[in-house]
């Protein structure tokens, strides 16, 4: 195993990854629920009761709106997505179908789950972590 | 006061993933590269989430209340079944094209970025298409 010591970045991840999880918490102990990303998005496709939509807007809206807010504080991180536009159409697609489908994401299975102890959960983890490594190796390693 | 907490949360959430390097799809990626230069990064952002998850689903685990006295809705499911691992793994293979899971996708809305956005709205048709199906052949679970 080669690993990339440049762009390992153990401080900055630790950190950001304590702030989700104090998201996760903060989500479960005040307002009852799990901080799961695709459920909460799902939701308001098809929102069961009209009182159900806000809370989740607010939340989508203060996620969409963290880099704005940083880059009040700090000069915001590069990002870079490499995928061309039709690996990103398919794959948007697949996450959202699989994440239904499966009941949830890295935040509800990944984070949250992990963090209740789910059996569920770590397989479903264990499932899309298996599945991601081996999309990488055959898209980076194995296509032309 | 639930709208405002629910807002600050998801902002929390976002910068979260800014700080983290989750927010970066190459980042992502270098993670999921275990053949080539492997970045693990990302092991100590899920180590950092879970270690404060780990105390918070402790504390409120069993309570019926939370702080606030809204019920706690924990998920009831218990089977592990086909549909669990197929659908996780079909999320993951989407993952692992793109570097990009539902809350990074939000987050690079806000970022500007055109396939950000590209990304959400295949996300979104994805999400209501599972929905539309399993309406479809039986009732979903």
């Amino acid at each position: 195993m080669n690993i990339d010591w440049i762009n390992f970045t153990p401080l900055s991840a630790a950190s950001g990854g304590v702030l989700i999880g104090l998201a996760a918490a903060l989500m479960f102990l005040l307002l009852g629920r799990i901080a799961g990303i695709s459920g909460i998005v799902a939701g308001l496709l098809r929102p069961s009761t009209p009182g159900d939509i806000a809370w989740r807007a607010a939340f989508v809206l203060g996620l969409c709106l963290a880099p704005l807010a940083y880059s009040l504080f700090s000069t915001l991180p590069e990002v870079r997505i490499d995928a061309g536009w039709l690996s990103i159409v398919v794959a948007g697609v697949l996450v959202g179908f699989g994440a239904r489908m499966g009941s949830g994401c890295t935040s509800g299975h990944g984070v949250c789950g992990l963090s209740r102890l789910s059996p569920r959960s770590l397989v479903a983890t264990a499932s899309f972590m298996a599945t991601g490594f081996l999309t990488v190796f055959v898209v980076r390693h194995l296509l032309p | 006061m639930t709208l405002f907490l629910s807002f600050a949360i998801g902002l929390t959430f976002g910068l979260g993933l800014i700080v983290s390097g989750l927010g970066n799809p190459a980042k992502v990626q270098g993670f999921l590269d275990l053949a080539g230069a492997w970045d693990p990064s990302l092991i100590l952002v899920m180590g950092g989430a879970i270690a404060v998850g780990l105390v918070a689903f402790r504390i409120g685990g069993r309570k019926a209340l939370s702080f606030l006295g809204k019920p706690m809705q924990l998920p009831t499911q218990k089977q592990i079944d086909t549909r669990l691992v197929v659908g996780s793994a079909l999320f993951g293979v989407g993952w692992g094209l793109a570097g990009i899971c539902p809350g990074p996708a939000l987050v690079l809305l806000g970022f500007g970025a055109t396939k950000g956005i590209a990304f959400v709205l295949a996300m979104l048709f994805g999400l209501g298409l599972f929905d539309l199906i399993s309406r479809r052949t039986g009732p979903a679970k």
